[in-house]
């Protein structure tokens, strides 16, 4: 097997990207889209006051890194419909030499379009349900929003993006030119303009949604299922079974998730190939104080085993996700105490769910009637949607469901009008149901799509008003177009991802016989001490090679034919038994079959063996054939070389021949057909053979 | 390896489904019920049978139930709290959702209606849902290190499965109680092509072969409209889930199309609330239900209301839904104790109703007085409907579905006796295949599949791939690619058998091979008659003439078929020549291998005789 690890991503919003070999078939791990890019693009202005701009902003981070350029200015941005980011060695592939595709969260459908509108595209894709529809979903909220560029700057009607032209020149900013052409300077080709609706449907079309742990087979030969990974609602793991083996891919995880079903263990346990895909670690800056301490796995008993999986489970860090969540809520409370509006965008499905779940309920308890909005074209869909899918939620929200409770909350407070949902922000009930302070979630993180660019721009000056971001956004150029703010600004990271120390102790867990590590992540992490494990690095954009684990591959003989087969016993060797087998090798759910073929009956008349081995004294086979009635006699003839290794016997009686035997082999030399098969079945006599 | 299916239920009857497959060792439990028409001790599936001791963790590996109607989950609580079984027991989201219910539903209804001791509590149901383990449709559980189980959509009832369960290379299916047509709210039930040694299969309707839906619900809503329009009252005695939904999908819209104004009730806060189960379990329900759903949830029933004990006696038309099913008990029983006198009102009862209930009396024969279970008698002058669909599949679709998994062995359980005798006659004799149709206690034994396990070495795999062209040229070209594996097993005694190539035995036994091949230099023509190439074309020809099906390959003074090699002798005087030939003349050495004995000595004859 191969694996090329095509890009490492950049957190939750754009997940790694692989392209795995294995049996001969071309598996793509994940398509994603580097949202984050298109910042480099200017939002669609709403009112004249673009101009307004400040240059006495102390606190931008993009100044204290580069000293000797100029200040970035909101013009600097460019002002064209944008493209989109997609994973740029994918583009170096041949999309139709790609087998399957396998998606892992709803993150990594969003690329996806674009690969199925090529109409060499033949893979089979795999998601599951619940990624297919929150996928699909995003995709066309992704859609609906651009829409409003396409409004702004009207068709385009060359294929060729005109925004690119300039961005070469000198006087670009080189953050600007680092996002476009990339750290190597040969990013270009991966920009893409936005796929349509049309694009979508046929996409989705193409999809094959499984089920939780759902098993489905690949041309016979890949037996795939997807487990939850705990990342978010629909997000998986993958095992992939097939005659050479198990294989693992193991993508950014939660192990205790208050949302998503968590990260499930046991299918993962004991796999010859682990991938370990999780590169969240390196948005994070926290160290590992002392590498790891490698859990002690000298006795590997069951209880041991549970001990170190409970000690993945701990409450912990899920404990502190829920603060998080509990002092965004009370900071949005705060600021609606003193007046003041807040705009969330972030796309993490489950954050969102449960940030709705928690303000609503603390605002209930409060005396504050400050109304919640959420303000995107799929919105209702996806809110209905995620109370109907037990099997990919949290065991909390599976008993809610069961005990005949919602498994999210927010049902009730929109039947109770305390959650109003809008598809857009000129949505005609909205205006009528508007009231500030309010607290409104919104798309798009990047800042630059959808109802939060207009939220942004109408808020940015209050400082009373408070704008909750994902982590990595204000570094960049995100909020660049909207400076100066006097918003107050909270910068969450939320996890999305394994901790690394635990990294270790994960391992000792599942057991995997080869565990494939990003290079960047083993950089951070010291692996060394765990015995168990074979490791190997893998780095972007490079292929690496794992060799074979299990030696030979498993065939399962039908009882049927194995009750056909005639025996031999070997001489000398009692333990040893041999047999021909004829048959039909078939490939059935990763396993290997041996059954009856066509030819059975024909093949059974010629039960003659057909390969010999040991070596025949001259002596004992003229005593053979004595006594099948044949007559010779043995000559001695010395090789050419002087070793005497090649005997000849001449038959006389009842017809003439020559027998030739050697180490090597028995001649047989007469033109009588009779006299030949006779000879042949006395030495055969002599030899083993099959 | 074989199969033990023990019938502890539904063996040559309809109710307390139970069935205990062994498979391997591994001892499965399929549904736990009870059953509706007892009320001593024959209600439950008669445990003993599977462990005289009582250790039911020991005896079973996990139980399985396939969805949530009493005949199928009713002895649940009484096995797990009563009996004592601790071990694992899976079912689907829905079934683990509305279990509870029917449980409490059920317990109630038997406790206030005859006053009977209880035979599990509130706490019972409680305790033994905690031990459940819900499952996904094709969720693939491994329950232990040998035996692995997979639910598909049976449609039955909402959350109803059919159950896949595989111990080695063995592999059942017990289908629970199933439909193979889609219905209003439900889809049809749906499987995948398996290897099966043994189908376990309900058999309700064994002999009936329904025709379309259609003129059964429009008769359904023609019964219910005239009733109502007459000013009575329509009564539907149902169970809060399944049939309820259903018709009730069907009356609401007929309603809003005819624009009737006349009340729908929903007896019991049970069926509301069942309705709001429906609303989150989307997912298990038909996809004409799920594609709508987004816009307008189904369940949402514009023209339904609650009901009031009140109104059993207030004036108007209206119809009504009414708890439980079969007017076994309880509050459909009530209701139609007051409107079963007068001759406007309407009973239609929906599905199958268990012997011994009021609703099989009503449905067989024409009964002008009713005896209720307490002793009193109730005149009966109103309108009886049987609503003719039932969520249980047809004669036809149990042979549908039988032929299309074409297990080695069937069993039929869930059905009545005679009918089951019937369509036992058609599989054996239509489907070829073994049916059985066991009483309750019974056991039937059948040999499973097995597969011997070897490894291969990768010269055979490859071997078996490489193509194997067959041209025959008839009248036209064909050209066939029949890919045999051919190779060699090696068994050592306590080492894992090995497939091998048949040029890697000697290498697998440590030994050197010997070849042993065949050798006659064969005279050809006399002294110096022709150029030597002229010669093999020449014999090349009369062999293709002669041996058909053969290639040969041609080359300066050589020519080969298979492995038999000829070659223009050069020499005097060859070893391999017979001693009478003389030396004059030409000579074709020949050499060839066993396995291709026979065709070397054609090849010799037809040089002979061109001599």
């Amino acid at each position: 097997m191969k694996l090329t690890c095509l890009s490492k991503g950049d957190g939750f919003q754009y997940p790694p990207c692989h392209i795995l070999n294995l049996c001969g078939f071309r598996i793509l791990i994940d398509c994603p889209l580097d949202l984050l890019a298109i910042t480099i693009f200017s939002p669609v202005p709403c009112d004249v006051e673009a101009s307004e701009y400040s240059s006495l902003d102390a606190q931008n981070p993009v100044q204290k890194k580069q000293k000797l350029e100029r200040e970035m200015t909101p013009a600097d941005l460019v002002c064209a419909e944008p493209w989109y980011k997609t994973v740029k060695a994918l583009h170096l592939w041949e999309v139709s030499l790609i087998d399957v595709v396998l998606i892992s969260n709803p993150m990594g459908v969003l690329g996806l379009p674009f690969l199925t509108q090529n109409p060499g595209f033949c893979a089979k894709i795999y998601m599951t349900e619940a990624t297919a529809k929150i996928g699909q979903l995003m995709m066309e909220d992704l859609v609906s929003m651009h829409m409003e560029f396409r409004g702004f700057y009207g068709p385009e009607d060359s294929s060729f993006p005109g925004w690119m032209k300039n961005l070469d020149r000198e006087e670009v900013p080189a953050l600007l030119k680092k996002v476009v052409f990339g750290e190597s300077g040969d990013d270009l080709g991966s920009w893409m303009r936005l796929y349509s609706l049309d694009d979508i449907k046929s996409c989705m079309k193409k999809v094959q949604a499984v089920n939780y742990a759902e098993e489905v087979c690949y041309n016979g030969t890949l037996v795939m299922k997807a487990l939850s990974s705990g990342l978010d609602i629909g997000a998986c793991n993958w095992l992939i079974n097939g005659p050479h083996g198990s294989l693992s891919y193991v993508s950014d995880s939660i192990f205790v998730s208050h949302h998503a079903k968590s990260f499930d263990f046991h299918g993962l346990k004991g796999n010859d190939v682990m991938i370990y895909s999780d590169f969240s670690c390196l948005q994070s800056t926290e160290l590992t104080e002392n590498g790891c301490n490698s859990p002690d796995t000298a006795t590997n008993s069951e209880k041991k085993d549970e001990n170190l999986a409970a000690s993945l489970l701990d409450t912990e860090e899920s404990l502190e996700e829920l603060e998080k969540l509990a002092f965004v809520c009370s900071c949005a409370a705060e600021s609606a105490d003193a007046g003041g509006s807040t705009l969330i965008t972030i796309t993490q499905i489950g954050i969102v769910l449960q940030l709705l779940e928690l303000m609503s309920n603390s605002l209930e308890s409060s005396s504050l009637k400050v109304p919640i909005f959420v303000i995107s074209s799929v919105a209702e869909e996806l809110l209905a949607y995620t109370n109907t899918i037990p099997e990919w939620l949290c065991k909390q929200r599976q008993e809610k469901l069961i005990s005949g409770e919602p498994s999210f909350g927010h049902l009730k407070f929109i039947k109770d009008k305390k959650i109003h949902l809008f598809p857009a922000i000129h949505s005609p009930n909205l205006i009528t149901s508007w009231q500030e302070p309010c607290i409104v979630f919104a798309p798009h993180s990047s800042l630059r799509l959808g109802p939060s660019v207009q939220l942004l721009q109408r808020w940015r000056g209050d400082p009373k008003s408070l704008l909750v971001l994902e982590d990595g956004l204000s570094s960049g150029l995100g909020l660049l177009p909207f400076r100066p703010i006097a918003m107050k600004i909270l910068q969450c990271s939320f996890l999305s991802g394994i901790r690394l120390q635990k990294l270790p102790t994960l391992l000792s867990v599942l057991q995997p016989k080869r565990v494939l590590v990003p290079d960047v992540v083993n950089q951070r992490i010291n692996l060394t001490e765990i015995k168990t494990n074979s490791i190997l690095k893998y780095s972007e954009n490079k292929t690496l090679r794992v060799p074979r684990i299990t030696a030979n591959p498993d065939v399962e003989i039908m009882a049927e034919l194995a009750s056909k087969l005639s025996w031999r016993k070997l001489r000398q060797r009692e333990n040893f038994g041999i047999a021909r087998l004829k048959g039909e090798l078939l490939m059935k759910d990763g396993k290997y079959r041996l059954v009856s073929g066509l030819e059975q009956e024909e093949s059974s008349g010629k039960a003659r063996p057909l390969r010999h081995w040991g070596s025949v004294a001259p002596e004992t086979l003229v005593d053979a054939l004595l006594k099948m009635g044949i007559t010779g006699s043995v000559e001695h003839s010395t090789g050419e070389d002087g070793s005497e290794d090649n005997r000849i016997i001449h038959v006389t009686n009842p017809s003439s021949g020559l027998i030739e035997t050697s180490e090597m082999g028995t001649t047989i030399i007469t033109d009588d057909e009779n006299i030949a098969s006779q000879i042949f079945q006395a030495i055969d006599g002599i030899l083993d053979g099959i | 390896m074989a199969i033990d299916c023990l019938i502890l239920g539904a063996g040559q009857e309809i109710g307390k489904s139970c069935v205990v497959v062994t498979i391997n060792g591994k001892k499965i439990m399929f549904d736990c019920g009870m059953h509706m028409g007892c009320d001593d001790h024959n209600r439950y599936p008669d445990f003993s049978l599977l462990s005289k001791t009582g250790d039911f963790d020991k005896e079973l590996s996990c139980i399985i139930i396939t969805h949530f109607h009493m005949d199928h989950v009713g002895a649940l609580p009484y096995f797990t709290e009563v009996c004592g079984y601790n071990g694992p027991i899976y079912m689907s989201y829905p079934t683990k959702a509305l279990s509870p219910l029917m449980l409490e539903d059920y317990r109630r209804v038997m406790v206030d209606r005859r006053g009977e001791e209880e035979l599990f509590t509130t706490t019972h149901i409680a305790n033994c849902m905690k031990k459940v383990i819900a499952l996904d449709l094709k969720q693939t559980i491994q329950v232990d290190q040998d035996l692995q189980i997979r639910g598909y959509y049976a449609g039955h009832v909402i959350g109803a499965v059919m159950v896949y369960a595989k111990v080695g290379d063995a592999a059942i299916v017990y289908t629970g109680d199933y439909n193979m047509t889609t219905d209003r709210h439900l889809g049809a039930a749906k499987i995948e092509r398996l290897q099966l040694d043994l189908l376990i299969s309900e058999s309700t309707y064994a002999t009936t072969i329904r025709g379309s839906k259609y003129p059964r619900e429009r008769e359904f809503l023609q019964a219910v409209h005239k009733c109502v329009a007459g000013g009575g009252k329509a009564l539907i005695p149902s169970f809060a889930l399944g049939r309820a939904q259903e018709l009730c999908m069907l009356l609401d819209d007929y309603w809003e199309r005819m624009n009737i104004k006349v009340p729908i009730y929903f007896s019991s806060g049970l069926t509301i609330q069942a309705n709001m189960y429906y609303k989150m379990l989307i997912s298990w329900t038909s996809q004409n239900v799920k594609e709508k759903h987004a816009t307008h949830n189904p369940f949402d029933f514009k023209n339904v209301k609650d009901f009031d004990r009140s109104l059993i006696h207030a004036p108007g038309p209206c119809v009504l839904f009414a708890t439980p099913g079969m007017l076994c008990a309880g509050f459909s029983l009530e209701v139609f104790k007051h409107w079963a006198p007068s001759p406007l009102n309407l009973v239609a009862l929906p599905g199958y109703s268990v012997a011994g209930t009021v609703g099989h009396k009503l449905m067989s024969g024409k009964p002008t007085t009713v005896d209720l279970y307490n002793g009193t008698k109730v005149d009966v002058r109103c309108k009886i409907h049987q609503v003719a669909f039932s969520p249980h599949t047809d004669a036809k679709g149990i042979m549908d579905l039988t032929k299309f998994l074409s297990p080695k062995n069937v069993v039929l359980v869930h059905g009545e006796k005679p009918s089951m005798m019937s369509l036992k006659d058609k599989i054996t004799s239509e489907l070829n295949i073994p049916c059985f149709v066991p009483a309750n206690g019974e056991t039937v034994s059948f040999t499973s599949t097995t597969f011997i396990k070897a490894t291969a070495s990768d010269t055979f795999l490859k071997s078996c791939s490489s193509p194997n062209f067959k041209f025959s040229n008839s009248t036209q070209l064909h050209v066939t690619d029949q890919r045999t594996a051919d190779g060699v097993l090696v068994v050592e005694k306590n080492k894992k058998s090995k497939i091998v190539h048949q040029d890697e035995v000697s290498e697998v036994l440590n030994e050197k091979n010997h070849e042993v091949s065949l050798a006659y230099c064969c005279p050809v023509k006399g002294k110096g008659e022709s150029e030597d190439v002229d010669l093999i074309k020449e014999l090349s020809e009369k062999i293709t003439e002669t041996v058909s099906g053969t290639q040969i390959h041609e080359s300066g003074n050589c020519l080969q078929v298979g492995s038999f090699k000829g070659t223009l002798c050069l020499k005097d005087k060859c070893v391999h020549r017979s001693e009478i030939s003389s030396s004059e003349g030409v000579f074709l050495c020949c050499n060839w291998s066993v396995a291709d004995l026979e065709l070397g000595w054609k090849i010799i004859n037809v040089i002979k005789q061109n001599l």
